[in-house]
């Protein structure tokens, strides 16, 4: 007689058993950003059990602290120009890419991908001994160079995956009725894929916002970023001030994974 | 399309070819300037600290020569103490400060040795006898060994003292005095992302399963809860750890609540919470591959053989698990790689004692100043990620290939 692996007790028990520890799994991924949220709100400061009062007393002192504010609006600035300055570079290196036999092609993709590999310590490092040298280090630009170079592999990736699913023939047909190169790509190739583009930047411009060991090393007393101001705090004290800053990251990244999710459904 | 006959040569396709060429080196040119400036210019400079060894050459060449000409093995005699005196007479205080510094590195006590010399040095005329009288150690053979150590342009000194180990012209390689030092931030260095690694994939594998039992649309609307950590910076997340795990915070409120301990735990600035953390953000590194590979698993074989009678346990071992092994295998060492140069994470949960590699080179570069051994780290932990992800790379192509067959 065969068993059917999926009907008895022990079955039962085993995907009973599989159910609940895939739930816990999520929730041990999911409640510690959750729980930020809630204890950011409350007016106890040792940010934990029970939950004091409804307060917006530590938002007040994030948004009315130059110090704080300033990290987040240099942050964004730095975010968005290395962003731009990655898609730009890594759009047009992915379009290099596909021309298919290439002399050299290999080790150009590795060394657009490395920045991904090796260690942001190392990144940093070296970077640290270069741009002092040329006095980068403690400037705006420095940073952007730094944070653009550790985004442009990502946009590779994205743009390289829509350029892959390219249909050649409508370039071919572009060819064929008589449009330039240039037209081709303005009308053909750039709109089929933007979204590849548009998810590029969005994770480079997640990479920038989140980067900071790299910034540890770079950064002199005037390029305070959000997350380089969030190391120094958490460093010395605990304070709730670093909630609501977290908080504020936490609304950012769900607005980021929903853009990317539906660019993905597209 | 071989039935139509193409001429043996493409004169005006090959000219075009050429053209497709240019263009397409053109397109790529504005991206590899950048990253040979802004990556490879570093990444080599970071190498070349890791050998380099400049400051003896720098403060007292002359020496440096007499230097590499002495076997290392001899007494000390006038051949080196001739020029030594001579240079130090001519030596910028700013240089031998350097130098002071680098030879410290290896023997703290030189330093003070060498500022006395260079005081002294109007009285010292290069004989045994005159450096014996400034310092008996002058004539010790320890000590023109170090200094032979240093003599450089280029050096194997910091890279095997991130080892521990010691090039001595008397007996070869031999172990440091403070032996075990790096050697031992390197090994828990490499069991902190192995236990990691392991708690990612036993944690991962049931997730998987469970996510790949899904009808897809749940399956979509579960995976976001994986997406949002993953879209969360690191260290808002180690924040949240931060908060959660210290002694008067909510997993040992919960734990007294519940009654299972009397008095807080300390989960904080140990090992405990360095993995609990590092296993937080490293997790939907390990789902994502996983995930793949079982979508692609074909499940008709696993029905032929529950259909040909095999025991579950058979079916998951020999046939199920072969099956998705690539795809483990390619997120365990992903996973391995990064945690490998996590810096952040264990340095704001972890104490002393669980700091990484990473966290030294830091230290050494920014802190002690002594960038040749923070090279010479940042050049091991540099070879082991990229061994590792040659071996990743060739997994994850033959686990690609195993979903398309």
């Amino acid at each position: 007689m065969i068993r059917n692996p999926n009907r008895g007790r022990l079955a039962w028990f085993g995907n009973l058993g599989l159910s609940l520890s895939g739930w816990l799994v999520l929730a041990f991924l999911l409640l510690p950003i959750l729980v930020v949220l809630p204890l950011s709100f409350s007016d106890s400061r040792y940010m934990s059990l029970p939950l004091g009062n409804f307060t917006l007393h530590w938002y007040e002192e994030f948004f009315g602290s130059a110090q704080w504010l300033g990290a987040l609006f240099n942050s964004f600035a730095i975010a968005v120009a290395s962003t731009v300055l990655a898609v730009v570079l890594g759009g047009l290196a992915a379009l290099g890419l596909r021309h298919p036999a290439m002399p050299g092609k290999r080790l150009i993709e590795v060394l657009l991908i490395a920045p991904m590999i090796v260690p942001a310590v190392i990144v940093g490092v070296g970077m640290y001994f270069v741009f002092a040298n040329a006095g980068l280090t403690r400037s705006y630009l420095g940073l952007i160079l730094a944070h653009t170079t550790l985004a442009v592999p990502f946009v590779i990736v994205n743009v390289g995956s829509a350029l892959g699913g390219l249909n050649q023939r409508l370039l071919w047909a572009a060819a064929s009725m008589g449009a330039t190169p240039w037209m081709t790509l303005r009308k053909v190739t750039l709109p089929l894929v933007s979204p590849g583009l548009i998810s590029g930047g969005l994770f480079a411009f997640a990479t920038s916002l989140d980067e900071v060991v790299v910034t540890l090393f770079l950064a002199g007393p005037d390029q305070r970023t959000l997350p380089r101001e969030m190391f120094t705090t958490a460093r010395e004290a605990l304070s709730p001030v670093l909630l609501s800053a977290a908080t504020i990251m936490v609304l950012f990244a769900t607005l980021l994974l929903l853009v990317s999710r539906s660019l993905s459904k597209r | 399309m071989s039935a139509i006959a193409l001429p043996p040569s493409l004169p005006v396709v090959a000219r075009k070819d050429r053209a497709a060429l240019w263009r397409a080196y053109g397109l790529l040119a504005p991206l590899v300037l950048f990253l040979l400036l802004t990556f490879v210019g570093p990444i080599g400079t970071l190498l070349w600290r890791a050998v380099a060894d400049n400051e003896l050459p720098q403060a007292l060449p002359t020496t440096a020569r007499a230097l590499s000409a002495w076997d290392g093995r001899s007494a000390p005699d006038e051949t080196l103490f001739k020029p030594f005196v001579a240079d130090l007479r001519e030596a910028s205080p700013r240089d031998l400060a350097a130098l002071a510094r680098r030879l410290a590195y290896e023997t703290p006590a030189l330093r003070s040795l060498l500022a006395t010399a260079k005081r002294e040095v109007a009285g010292l005329d290069g004989s045994v006898a005159a450096m014996g009288a400034l310092d008996q150690r002058w004539l010790d053979n320890a000590t023109w060994q170090t200094f032979k150590r240093a003599a450089g342009p280029v050096g194997s000194y910091h890279l095997l003292s991130a080892v521990d180990i010691k090039h001595d012209y008397q007996q070869g390689l031999v172990n440091k005095d403070e032996a075990g030092l790096y050697r031992s931030i390197l090994a828990r260095t490499f069991s902190i992302a192995a236990i990691t690694t392991l708690v990612c994939v036993l944690l991962a594998f049931p997730l998987c399963v469970f996510l790949d039992r899904r009808t897809p649309r749940t399956r979509n609307l579960l995976l976001l809860m994986i997406l949002l950590p993953f879209w969360t910076s690191i260290l808002v997340r180690t924040t949240a750890w931060m908060v959660l795990l210290q002694d008067g915070g909510m997993v040992n409120a919960l734990l007294m609540a519940l009654g299972w301990v009397d008095s807080p735990v300390h989960l904080l600035y140990n090992r405990f919470g360095v993995i609990l953390a590092l296993v937080h953000v490293m997790l939907p590194f390990m789902v994502f591959p996983l995930l793949a590979a079982m979508a692609g698993c074909n499940r008709l074989l696993v029905q032929a053989a529950y259909s040909m009678g095999a025991r579950p346990l058979r079916v998951f071992f020999q046939v199920y698990l072969p099956q998705v092994l690539p795809g483990l295998a390619a997120g365990a060492l992903m996973v391995f790689i990064v945690t490998l140069g996590f810096y952040i994470t264990p340095a704001l949960l972890g104490g002393p004692a669980d700091q990484m590699i990473s966290f030294y080179i830091a230290q050494f570069t920014t802190g002690t100043l002594n960038w040749g051994l923070a090279s010479a780290l940042g050049l091991v932990l540099l070879v082991a990620t990229t061994l590792l992800y040659l071996v990743q790379a060739h997994l994850a192509r033959r686990g690609a290939e195993g979903v398309k067959r």
